[in-house]
């Protein structure tokens, strides 16, 4: 199934912007986060279609996930 | 008394404005604080001089709500730094800078209160002297101590609005908890490298919750990235102006959605809540 997968600030570093990728039905966003080599403590907001979402809920065919990074400085 | 010092004041403006050497003399003359002779000032219609170019985007009566408005800055570093200082300017009568730390010299970089001859000191003691400099009319107390929540009622009592300018995500959120308890509205900021993000809290609503959720670690990206000069300037700049719109209720603040701010590709992204 096609998946477009957006990333936000430095998670776009060595990866890309905005891809529409290929995984097996099934797959969860944390799946997509382990593919990605991004580690989970990495992840602020997920946004599926979006909505917010949690890592382990499944994505379907033609899905639109958004991922943005922890910032926590001050 | 008042009345008299209303008297002195409407013949010593020039026009609707009040100069600085003026405000000071009356002080002297009356025996009252320029603070004190500024509300009297601002409760005539006069302004006083410095805030000129506020005039056309903020009334004289405008002016005087947020004299009489009191602001807590939790942090006085890359955010509260800016955000002190802006808050100050602006006119906003009573802020309250905490932090428990003393200036390094990795600060330097970023923190506008930062100098070498004020290494080793309080971040909260230097913000009351940088705002004694620039408008001796504003309050500001400073509070060199840890947010933590057995604090947080007494250190954040009477403020109208909060402004979160920390570095820890825990310490937010316990935060947060606190504003809830106290019903007051929350300025959210956080940075890291060119990235940064600003969202508004009100009192009843959990979007700091939705943001970092229950979170074990203490920071984020910027635990890799640091932070620049500039990132902590643009995302302190919208808090102020968050607060601001808070105080004189005006405009949209980002409630119910956050924006997400990227300077390396220079976007600006809304999530909505």
């Amino acid at each position: 199934m096609r998946i477009k997968v957006k990333l936000f600030a430095n998670f776009r570093d060595g990866r890309f912007s905005i891809e529409d990728q290929e995984y097996p039905p099934g797959t969860r966003i944390a799946d997509i986060v382990k593919k990605l080599g991004i580690e989970p403590e990495e992840i602020g907001i997920i946004l599926l279609e979006s909505k917010h979402a949690e890592p382990e809920q499944e994505l379907t065919d033609g899905a639109n996930l958004a991922l943005f990074p922890l910032l926590g400085g001050g | 008394m008042v009345k008299e010092l209303g008297q002195f004041l409407t013949a010593e403006a020039a026009g609707e404005l009040l100069s600085w050497s003026s405000q000071v003399k009356a002080s002297k003359q009356f025996g009252v604080s320029v603070a004190q002779v500024e509300e009297a000032a601002l409760t005539v219609g006069i302004l006083p001089a410095r805030y000129q170019r506020n005039r056309q985007t903020i009334s004289t009566e405008n002016q005087l709500v947020l004299f009489r408005s009191r602001v807590a800055v939790l942090g006085c570093g890359g955010l509260g730094g800016y955000v002190v200082e802006q808050l100050a300017r602006l006119g906003v009568g009573n802020i309250v800078a905490i932090d428990p730390d003393v200036f390094e010299e990795h600060n330097l970089n970023r923190q506008l209160f930062s100098s070498i001859a004020w290494l080793g000191r309080s971040k909260a003691q230097s913000a009351f002297e940088r705002v004694s400099e620039i408008n001796p009319a504003v309050t500001v107390t400073a509070r060199q101590i840890a947010y933590a929540p057995d604090n947080g009622i007494e250190l954040l009592q009477g403020a109208q609005v909060v402004v979160d300018a920390l570095d820890s995500i825990p310490t937010r959120m316990a935060l947060c908890q606190s504003c809830l308890e106290l019903q007051v509205p929350l300025v959210h900021g956080a940075i890291a490298g060119w990235y940064g993000q600003v969202t508004t809290q009100f009192p009843g609503e959990n979007t700091l919750q939705k943001i970092y959720g229950p979170r074990a670690q203490s920071k984020g990206a910027e635990k890799e990235l640091g932070n620049p000069s500039f990132t902590p300037a643009v995302v302190a700049s919208i808090e102020v102006a968050e607060a601001c719109k808070i105080l004189l209720q005006k405009g949209e603040v980002l409630r119910n959605r956050e924006l997400i701010i990227n300077l390396l590709d220079m976007s600006f992204q809304e999530i909505a809540f």
